[in-house]
């Protein structure tokens, strides 16, 4: 029998053991954040041409471990999380299965602990993406695929909650909207894990010598499909974010609620697809073949992230021009609560994302164009301000909600939480620019030595690219103090913030109660019309930049050699 | 709170949907039909698009092709490693292996001349990065990848390998002489 409580700060209500695994979840996510962080301290200190910290041996092995701690397993722990909130927290209902859940939580972690060790014992020392025919110890594919198994339980247990939510009546009509993209996130979670297994099962098998080879064009076309849905994965999750946020922190409703649902359908339909902007400077793939990939199926994806990127500003301009924020284009947007951490890191994260890592991407998604950046420096640069200010200071921002809530903690130093996503998002969108230019410039990502000691010839790269390396360890050592600062100011305030009231706790859910976080705005009916003016100047802002830089690639391409 | 809770309208799909947001969204959709319509307009029209000619190999066929080229066409060694320069016939093929840790041989190209270039990689995966042009061509092992090449202005080009390939990746660095 479940019990609950319900929180009397905000009036969410937590099953008990969702609320346990939420806490375990989001904590084993800050470890491997924490380790991931160790590790991007490393590799920015040694990419740093007046540094260069380690030797080459090391440094791949610290690139390998950074890319899977943070991608995989920061990133995933801390989802898990978010499926059960926004299953049976938003959905008032008890957690289907817990005892299950409870194996999604360790087969994780032993998932995790297995590739982790596997990478540093040396001889897995394959990157991220384990590219065949290089090839890592068994364990390392191993640890990967048992995580995948708990990572998939963990869907199916919010699958099955949403059952629950549904049988039991806990809500009406459709379910929220924030639970909505959650579950968008979960089907992508589920393709994506489908089309890891097809590729990661058969490299665990050649990795003990059962098959012979495997293909390395295949393997880069299914495993892509495993490496970008499983972004797609954290754009639904974050966009979730953005938008519970937004309720949270304005009241806000959606615009319209179709446009926003549709938006997220759109990803279920299209990202995965586009998976193949990997392999656009791939000899296997025709022009057509990619053209078609790039351009139906990615652009209806592109289409959902330019959607959203008005939606949620506009429903944060519509709540606040109905408190009265009226005056001019954007008095909505300097009246909000910049001093509130929650609100300051999810906005960057939107503006981030959607201007840097968005048009980035798409440019770098672009048939011809890739050629250009494709494995250079510009390639991290794009998904560090994606997946980093996108998603991880999403994460980060929703804790600063999270530890009073679901940890029952008031978090400590409230002056530096006010300032650390101001310190780690504007870093790390300095940093992903400074990449972006240092691979505009033809600097290779993942490799140890920009002055190619030992090779029989020399090349000097342009001093515009030192510049850029350069500046790229100093934001990037701003951006791990940044991160730091979150995880110290986490895990000081778990241990030792003032212990706030859990609530009553009750066998039984309870109606919302009215003006909390929780509480309905719904009674109100529709959202009334609020016209959205400053909305639309972001949005043509953004639409300028993009056209811009979009034609400056081309006219970069027009002066290459020319191919054919 | 509507974001975390359900709806008032109860079923989303009957909700109405907001002027400006169907503004945003015919804007958004015709700038992708532009962004579309761009890359198949540089395959009509446009210089630099990659190839599709590409064969299935294998390293030692691939290999033998490209001694059987040095062969025929070597004008001179360079380095203490004795690295042939190959003069590839005016419009002609040329041939280039990628494999631990470096790429051979070095070729010698004329500015205005189309080449025809077989990329294959030996062993592990490579990348094909022509520095400072800023040309990169994932490079696989198995497949012989033909790119025609038109070098535009005379010097001396650096190839830089930009996919992960071990422990000596850095030390891969191959060369191409535009005259």
């Amino acid at each position: 029998m479940a019990t609950y409580r319900t929180c009397p700060r905000t009036g969410l209500q937590f099953d008990l053991e969702a609320d346990k695994l939420m806490r375990w979840n989001a904590v084993a996510g800050v470890l491997w954040l924490l380790v991931g962080g160790i590790t991007a301290l490393l590799v920015i200190l040694t990419r740093w041409p007046a540094i260069k910290l380690l030797p080459a041996d090391q440094f791949y092995l610290i690139l390998t471990a950074h890319g899977i701690d943070m991608l995989i397993l920061w990133i995933i722990f801390f989802e898990m999380a978010v499926l059960y909130f926004a299953s049976s927290t938003l959905l008032r209902c008890r957690l289907a299965t817990p005892k299950v859940a409870w194996v999604q939580f360790w087969l994780m972690v032993v998932g995790g602990i297995m590739t982790n060790i596997a990478i540093f014992q040396g001889e897995s020392s394959v990157m991220f993406t384990s590219y065949v025919p290089m090839q890592a110890a068994p364990h390392f594919y191993l640890g990967i695929i048992l995580f995948a198994v708990g990572a998939l339980i963990g869907c199916g247990v919010f699958f099955g909650t949403l059952v629950v939510a549904k049988r039991e009546k806990t809500y009406t009509g459709s379910i929220p909207l924030v639970t909505f993209g959650a579950m968008t996130a979960a089907i992508i979670a589920v393709f994506t894990i489908a089309s890891g297994a097809a590729i990661l099962i058969p490299t665990f098998l050649w990795s003990i010598g059962l098959i012979q080879s495997i293909d390395a064009q295949l393997y880069r076309m299914v495993w892509w499909a495993l490496g970008h849905s499983s972004q797609q994965i954290n754009v639904a999750a974050h966009v979730s974010i953005w938008y519970l946020v937004a309720a949270v922190a304005f009241g806000a409703k959606p615009l319209s609620e179709k446009v926003s649902r549709f938006a997220f359908l759109l990803y279920i339909l299209f990202l995965q697809l586009a998976s193949a902007h990997h392999l656009l400077s791939d000899p296997g793939m025709s022009a057509e073949w990619k053209v078609l990939n790039t351009s139906y199926f990615m652009y209806f994806a592109v289409l959902a992230s330019m959607i959203h990127g008005f939606t949620v500003p506009g429903a944060i301009e519509a709540a606040q021009r109905k408190k009265g924020f009226n005056n001019g284009l954007f008095e909505w947007l300097r009246k909000a609560p910049w001093g509130n951490p929650v609100f300051s890191g999810m906005f960057i994260s939107l503006v981030g994302f959607g201007f840097i890592g968005g048009i980035s991407g798409v440019v770098l998604g672009t048939e011809q164009i890739n050629m250009l950046m494709h494995n250079t420096f510009y390639v991290p640069g794009h998904f560090h301000a994606t997946v980093v200010v996108g998603t991880t200071l999403a994460f980060m921002s929703i804790t600063y909600l999270l530890v009073p809530t679901l940890f029952k903690r008031e978090m400590l130093f409230p002056k530096l939480c006010q300032i650390q996503p101001y310190l780690y998002g504007l870093s790390m969108i300095g940093l992903s620019l400074v990449m972006m230019g240092a691979g505009t410039l033809g600097v290779s990502r993942r490799h140890w030595d920009m002055a190619f000691s030992g090779a029989p010839f020399q090349y000097e790269w342009p001093g515009a690219a030192y510049l850029m390396m350069g500046m790229t360890g100093i934001l990037g050592v701003i951006a791990v103090v940044g991160g730091g600062l979150w995880i110290g100011l986490v895990v000081l305030s778990l241990l030792f913030g003032k212990k706030l009231d859990g609530g009553p706790v009750s066998d039984k859910t309870v109606p919302i109660p009215d003006q909390t976080v929780a509480a309905s705005a719904s009674a109100t009916g529709s959202e009334e019309h609020v016209s959205v003016p400053g909305t639309v100047v972001l949005a043509l802002t953004l639409l300028t930049c993009f056209v811009l830089y979009y034609f400056v690639n081309w006219k970069y391409l027009s002066e290459v050699w020319g191919l054919s | 709170m509507s974001a975390i809770l359900p709806p008032s309208e109860r079923l989303w799909w009957k909700q109405p949907i907001a002027k400006i947001e169907w503004f945003w969204i015919a804007i958004a959709f015709v700038w992708a039909m532009i962004m579309f319509v761009m890359m198949v307009y540089w395959h009509i029209n446009g210089k630099q698009n990659l190839s599709n000619e590409v064969y299935k190999t294998t390293p030692e066929m691939f290999a033998a092709k490209t001694e059987k080229f040095i062969k025929e066409n070597t004008i001179r060694t360079e380095t203490d490693q004795q690295i042939p320069v190959v003069k590839v016939p005016a419009g002609g093929e040329g041939y280039l292996m990628a494999r631990l840790w470096n790429w051979y041989p070095i070729l010698e190209l004329e500015a205005g001349k189309t080449y025809k270039i077989h990329l294959s990689a030996m062993d592990y995966q490579h990348g094909f990065s022509l520095q400072p042009v800023n040309i990169n061509i994932q490079v696989l092992p198995g497949y012989e990848h033909v790119v025609k090449m038109t070098p535009t202005k005379a010097g001396t080009y650096a190839i830089v390998c930009n996919e992960y390939c071990g422990i000596g990746h850095h030390t891969m660095l191959g060369r191409i002489y535009v005259k």
